[in-house]
This record gives structure tokens, sequence and C-alpha cells, in this order.
């Protein structure tokens, strides 16, 4: 099995956002593999244990992801792609990854490829479904189980809580959702093998991509936080009265009930 | 500049959902006085045509077809794509479902566009239409324009209010033929886990749960209390993490992110990551043993003690309350 993952380094959960100059600032920030790109590093190893083959972790951005990809080196990944497009990218969007990723992918004769349902920080989802479309392959998104049988797959996702079994065959793309599985942390000598596995890097002319062609369909013209709240009203007294305040509350202040 | 924008209506259990409605009132917005027309694809749906066409689709076209009784991107991407080839729009609206965030990637990449996902609020500027939407899970917002081409978006539910439905509108409803094929994706089953049938994500109230529920038996009073007041049941990672319930119920930065007129957070403490996903609901109310969690911090009204005495007594007095009121 040839499968790839893609990967996005993205801000720690735990950060606190802070936005000077209409952008977010990243100084000082902690940085992780995406969460559910983490479950599709995950699968595709789990998956390359069982039937043999070879993970490739790739990812479009600048050479900060290194981080990010040694450590999916180190939980099992063989090799690592970092399209680094610091130097031709301004301003990318979705249609602008999507492209650079599916020019990377064209001859590569992926038979799986696996990626998270959604970047914490954009939130947009696109990516997955956009290279899969530009490859011409099909793709199931949000999946919590994939079992592989010679080249039919079964694969279960996720539809707003309610699960679809599906079927389908290789090649494939598939977008993972909380609940695949459990992702490992990376083991001290996985660390250590890590180091030496191959990263490759590069640039949107190793894709004879211009820029022109990854050119954003989308322009970002404001970064805000939302209106801090107000601190609210803990209420007092008795439960029972507190529990009657807090309907009529709700009722004839609020008008939510 | 007036535009001609196709909006994608949704259909579970035989009934449009709102968000339906939301994004026709979203499409109103985009079209800038021009003209709105409802996309129904389906198997038997074209009896809902009218019901769009009362929230303010000038026009439905309904694509039929029994290769399209269940949502595949496959066929709906084809479907969709026959009505683009017949109407030519300027824009195209999706709610940001499960559905709409399946098919609109596709249907962006097939029309090389540009999509905005995920909006909650569309305005005019300048002669630009543009989109607010939630980045970094609602930690933060932007603001986005679709810069050359086709504008394609899907909207957050219960963001957008829809139009008033008006019984005395009518319209063009018509059919757009073409063959359905290749579909590479079949599905087998559908398991059904959302009893109730309220989805979190349209919700007009959540009564979610945290570590503090202690197990699966006690999200039992949670559910009562969701079911009261029409709404759905959700959870912190914490709850899922420990079992006590399925991830799909999670909310937060991993999970799903929520907008509901009402949240009732239930033993949560609010970590950050929880409050990503919830903060940016209408009103809070959070019910905690600890005065000092986070939660509270975000609350409109918070009652500190034990959410196994408060919620009944939440459920008892709501139901009072319904009994008053109808």
């Amino acid at each position: 099995m040839n499968i790839y993952v893609l990967l996005k380094r993205t801000f720690d959960t735990e950060e606190k956002i802070s936005v000077a100059n209409g952008q977010i600032q990243e100084d000082g920030a902690e940085f992780i593999i995406n969460p559910y790109d983490e479950y599709a590093v995950e699968e595709a190893i789990q998956i390359r244990d069982d039937k043999g083959g070879e993970v490739t972790v790739v990812s479009v951005g600048n050479e900060e992801a290194e981080k990010q990809l040694r450590t999916a080196l180190a939980m099992g990944a063989d090799k690592a792609v970092l399209i680094n497009t610091e130097d031709d990218v301004e301003n990318g969007d979705q249609y602008t990854t999507a492209k650079i990723l599916a020019e990377f992918l064209k001859d590569k004769e992926a038979d799986l490829i696996i990626a998270g349902n959604v970047a914490i920080d954009g939130g947009s989802g696109q990516v997955g479904p956009r290279v899969a479309d530009l490859l011409g392959m099909p793709y199931v998104t949000t999946i919590t189980e994939i079992k592989i049988e010679g080249e039919s797959v079964h694969i279960v996702r996720d539809v707003e809580g309610d699960s679809e079994k599906i079927e389908t065959k290789l090649p494939l793309l598939v977008t993972a959702q909380q609940g695949l599985n459990d992702p490992r942390y990376p083991s001290l000598p996985g660390i250590m093998k890590a180091k030496k596995k191959p990263l490759d890097e590069l640039e949107l002319d190793d894709l004879d991509l211009d820029e022109d062609e990854v050119e954003a369909k989308t322009e970002t013209i404001a970064v805000f936080l939302p209106p801090k709240k107000e601190a609210g009203r803990i209420l007092e007294g008795e439960l029972s009265d507190q529990v009657q305040e807090l309907v009529n509350l709700l009722h004839s202040e609020a008008k939510v009930i | 500049m007036s535009k001609k924008v196709l909006v994608l209506g949704e259909v579970r259990d035989g009934a449009l959902r709102n968000v339906s409605f939301e994004a026709i009132a979203a499409g109103k917005k985009v079209a800038e006085g021009g003209e709105v027309i409802g996309v129904l694809i389906g198997e038997s749906i074209s009896g809902l045509a009218d019901q769009m066409i009362h929230y303010g689709a000038d026009r439905v076209a309904v694509v039929e077809n029994e290769k399209l009784a269940q949502y595949t991107s496959d066929g709906y991407s084809q479907a969709l794509l026959a009505v683009v080839d017949r109407e030519n729009p300027e824009a195209i609206i999706f709610g940001h479902t499960a559905l709409g965030k399946d098919l609109s990637p596709k249907i962006a990449s097939r029309l090389q566009a540009g999509l905005i996902s995920d909006a909650t609020a569309i305005e005019e500027d300048g002669g630009d239409i543009v989109f607010t939407r939630p980045i970094y899970s609602g930690k933060a917002f932007e603001k986005k324009k679709v810069s050359a081409g086709l504008v394609l978006a899907s909207v957050r539910p219960n963001n957008i209010a829809p139009l008033e439905k008006d019984d005395s509108r009518s319209g063009d409803v018509y059919p757009v033929n073409t063959d359905i094929k290749d579909i590479r994706t079949i599905i087998q089953e559908v398991v059904r886990k959302t009893a109730e049938g309220v989805d979190l994500s349209e919700a007009k109230v959540i009564v979610a749960g945290g570590r503090g529920v202690k197990s699966e038996e006690g999200f039992k009073p949670l559910q009562e209390l969701a079911d009261v007041l029409g709404g759905a049941v959700g959870a912190s990672r914490g709850a899922c993490d420990a079992d006590y319930c399925d991830y799909s119920l999670q909310i937060g930065q991993t999970g799903k992110v929520v907008t509901p007129d009402l949240y009732i957070a239930c033993g949560i403490s609010g970590a950050i990551q929880h409050l990503a996903g919830m903060s940016n609901s209408k009103v809070i109310v959070a019910i905690n043993k600890d005065p000092e969690a986070s939660i509270f911090s975000v609350a409109d009204y918070g009652i500190v003690g034990d959410l196994f005495e408060v919620v009944p007594m939440l459920t008892e007095e709501f139901k009072k309350l319904k009994v008053a009121t109808s």
C-alpha cells in the first residue's frame, strides 16, 4: 500500500488567540500537528503495519512545519515531504493548497490518501475533497473506521452523530474524524529513528507550478476577536429558588425559552 | 451588482432542514436583488419545492432520480452541476452541514471557484459581498470575500435568520433531467444514533455534560432536560474520553462548534478547548459544584451546585412553564 497523509501544522489547542495589526499573533505560540491529521497519521501507520507498504506525510507550509513532519516520522511514518511555499505564496487559500498537493500527488500512484477532516485553525474542511476531485479520486469524509480487503474498502463515517456504512474501492481519499483511533505518542527509539528518515523539501518550481496557477480565489479582509463576554450572574439562595429564578430569567430576561 | 444565486435545499426525513431556509436568506443577501433559485436533489422531493419559494426562493430546480435517494458526493455533484450548466449562476449557497461540508469543496473544485465555508454573517461592503466566519474554532473571526469568479459559500446553521414565511409567494418549479452514473461510494446502511432527531449543529438548545456527569447513566437527566426543551445533548471531551458518551457528541475545538440560543453546561469545568466550541452560544448557563470553574467566566447565569440535584429540578420547572404558557 502506497499511503499518503496530508498534514498541517496548527496552533496548539491550549493557545489563546491574540490579534495585532489585523493578524493572528504567532509569537511564542506552541504548534502541533492538527489533531485530525494526527488521527490520519496513526491510521496510515496501522494500515501499513497490517498490509505492508509505505507512509509518506506531506505538508504545505513553511520550514517550521518540519518539526511536525518529524513528529509524524517519529510516530512511524516512513517519509516526509515539505512543500515550502514561503517564498512563492503570500496569501494562499484552500484552492491554493489543494492545487499544490494535487500537483505533487498526481504521479505518485497513491492507493490511499488520508487527511484530517478539518484543520482547527482555518476550519474550512475543504482541502481533502478538493484534492480528491483534482486527482479524480472518490473520497469519504469524517470516517471513524476503515477496513481494507484487497481493492475493497469498508468504511464507517460519522454524519452528524449517525453512522453511514460505505463500500468503495482503492484508490481513495478519506478524511479522519475523531474516534478513528488513539494516536500514539512518539517513542524515544521512534524519535531517534525519525532523525534519519528522509524529509524532502520542494518548492513550487519543483512541481512546475507558477504562482499564478495557485493564486487564491478568496481574500481575507479582516481578522478580529469575538466581543468579550461580560461576567454573568451567579445565582444565590436556596437551590430551589435559584432554579426557579433561572427559569424566569431565561424566559423573561434572556427570552430564549 | 445583482447576481443569480443557487441555494441547495437539504432534505432530512422527508422535510427540508431549517438551515435550507437560512441558506435562502443568505442567498437573497448575496443576490443583491437578483434571482434566487432553490435546488432540490433526491428521489421524490418535488413536493417540498413550494416551501423553498415560501421562504424566499424565486424558482426551484428539481433533480429527481432513484440514484439520488441517498446523498453521495458523486451523485449530488452531477445533479447540482447539471443545474449549474443550465442556469449559469454567479453564486451557490450551501448549508454548512455534513452534506454541505462534503459536497461544497467538490463543487468548488469542479468550478475552479473560491468557497467560503462556515459563514455566520453576510454583509455588503463597498460593492463586495463580505462573509464573516469563525477561525480557531470561534476563538477569532475573519471577514472574507471571493476575489474573482463564482462565489461559493456554506452557512453555519442557526446564525442567519430565515426570511418570514410567505405562503402567498409562488414561482416556477421545474425538473432538470440528467444521467446519474459512476457512483463510486455505495452506502450500505445508515445507523441512526440520534434517536430524537435533534441534531447538535442545528439545535436551539443544547444540554451538555462533562466529567461531572460521572457515567453513561449520568447523561439520563441531561437527556430528559433536553427533551423538555426540544434540544439536543452534547458533551465535553472529558466525558467522551471517559466513555460516558459517543465522540459524535463532543463539543469543542476538536469536535463540534455550536451556537445554540441556549447552552446549559452541566459538570463541565470549561477547558479552553471546550469554550472555543460553545462560547458564541447566545445564552450560556453553567451548573457546576466548583465555584472556581472557568465555565462560569463565559456563563450568563450560573448555579453553583450538584448537577444531579439541579438538572432534575430544572426539568420540572421547565415542564411547569410549558404548561403555564401553552
